[in-house]
């Protein structure tokens, strides 16, 4: 199972706790882990890859083994850590971003 | 027992007043969606337990949430707002052509005449169309077709924010855009037509009197008189009798004639407000003092409402969307400010006072009057 921590605000969205657990089908990576969080809470489309292009919105970040992944090709394999589920993958609301 | 139920959208949540018709003793709900920018909340006229409100932060983009039980309870429903066809380009600060992309819903306009159906003004301006509840987004795209090459951002950006329903005609609408004027249609939304003849814009445009680009900040109809519409304009307040074919300037004699809000009375289809805000770099009401006028004419005659506003440093704004009037007999008023304010008047506008004074900016406010 892939461990995901989910930040605050969408939290509230899926009403599901700080950490979901995902079944991911195939090579694990952040599109492979985006989509099968996407596709069990669909109310997070577009909240953290944008709609269409399904790029990530500019203030969220990823993070995994204290490393930041953010810009990292996106059907890159994640850390074995994360594919073991003995780390989690964290999706962070930038310290950039807010506005007023 | 009626009561009525306004709904505040803030820059960090959203909030929920409710009072009897009496309108004296307020419930102040805890923050709806805290911590989130609230553009606009609106509820159904149709259906009042069904509401709409659009949630956004600069981290996680644009949400739409649904309230099928007056606001007790939240569904995220469909946030994706996919501009029809060709995007196109606009006019940019620089005077260059920039593509439309998609910011943020200003506004939820429930429809007048279906339950289900839910008009959504963006920005980059555009007006989406929602037939089940919701759930579905699609564009109106003859809007942006309509010199949509010429519109360009206004300081709050390229925003549709102001959506006006005929009740009598059910395929007549009207909008305002910043900065590209105001558009009407007469079929449903297929063609669109810019009704900006009479306004004035010198200081802002290069040709004054040029058919869109004019920066229109809210329209306000009385449903009794859907050909008649009162406008404020960046600078300038108007008029138009025959559904924006032309336009007349009632301005008189406001202390001055910028600012954001216009409402008509419930029941007095002469009877307007306007909230005069010192020019567009000093968005605060005049020599501190903050003052509702009232017009009981038409306009042209305006008097100054003080009574329970403060009339001594006072350098709020109150935004477009932030005021809103009750259909109770005795005809409600209510406006949020940048301070964090929500004002109350239960008699015209003769006498105000705060339901709540220290809220997050307030972005909008409107008002459901409740059997």
């Amino acid at each position: 199972m892939i461990r995901v921590v989910i930040p605050h605000h969408l939290r509230r969205l899926t009403n599901a706790g700080k950490e979901v657990q995902l079944e991911v089908e195939g090579p694990v990576t952040q599109r492979s882990v985006l989509d099968a969080l996407e596709e069990k809470y669909p109310m997070l489309r577009g909240t953290i890859r944008e709609h269409g292009t399904l790029k990530r919105r500019a203030f969220i970040r990823f993070f995994a083994c204290e490393q930041d992944l953010s810009h990292q090709p996106v059907d890159e394999p994640l850390p074995d850590a994360v594919v073991a589920g003995t780390e989690p993958f964290l999706i962070v609301g930038a310290m950039a971003g807010g506005s007023q | 027992m009626s009561g009525v139920r306004v709904l505040v959208g803030t820059r960090k949540g959203a909030f929920i007043l409710t009072s009897d018709e009496k309108r004296q003793e307020w419930e102040v709900s805890e923050p709806h969606f805290a911590g989130w920018e609230m553009y606009h909340l609106k509820g159904s006229p149709i259906n009042p337990n069904r509401i709409y409100a659009s949630q956004s932060t600069g981290w996680f983009g644009q949400l739409i949430q649904r309230s099928d039980d007056g606001g007790k309870t939240w569904e995220p429903v469909n946030n994706e707002f996919a501009y029809d066809g060709e995007t196109g380009t606009h006019q940019w600060y620089d005077g260059t052509q920039h593509p439309w992309e998609f910011k943020r819903v200003w506004l939820l306009e429930p429809s007048l005449h279906d339950a289900e159906t839910v008009y959504a003004g963006v920005e980059d301006a555009a007006i989406f169309r929602s037939q089940d509840g919701g759930k579905s987004w699609h564009e109106l795209p003859g809007l942006r077709h309509t010199k949509g090459d010429l519109w360009q951002p206004g300081a709050g950006g390229m925003c549709l924010h102001t959506i006006v329903q005929d009740p009598t005609n059910a395929n007549r609408l009207f909008v305002a855009i910043s900065a590209a004027g105001a558009f009407r249609t007469d079929d449903g939304g297929e063609s669109w037509l810019p009704i900006n003849k009479g306004l004035l814009s010198p200081f802002e445009l290069p040709d004054k009197d040029a058919e869109v680009g004019h920066c229109v900040h809210s329209i306000a109809m009385h449903p009794a008189r859907p050909d008649v519409l009162f406008m404020q304009k960046h600078w300038d307040v108007m008029r138009s009798d025959n559904a924006g074919a032309m336009w007349h300037e009632i301005s008189g004699n406001l202390p001055t004639d910028f600012g954001f809000p216009i409402a008509v009375h419930a029941h007095e289809p002469e009877t307007v407000y306007v909230v005069p805000i010192k020019s567009d770099s000093e968005h605060f009401p005049p020599d501190g003092k903050l003052r509702v006028y009232r017009s009981r004419t038409g306009g042209n005659e305006w008097e100054a409402l003080t009574k329970g506003l403060p009339q001594s440093d006072c350098y709020v704004n109150i935004l477009r969307s932030a005021f809103a009037v009750d259909s109770l007999d005795s005809c409600g008023l209510y406006f949020g400010t940048t301070g964090g304010q929500v004002y109350a008047s239960a008699d015209s506008g003769d006498s105000w006072t705060p339901i709540v004074r220290d809220l997050p900016a307030v972005l909008s406010v409107e008002v459901q009057t409740l059997p």
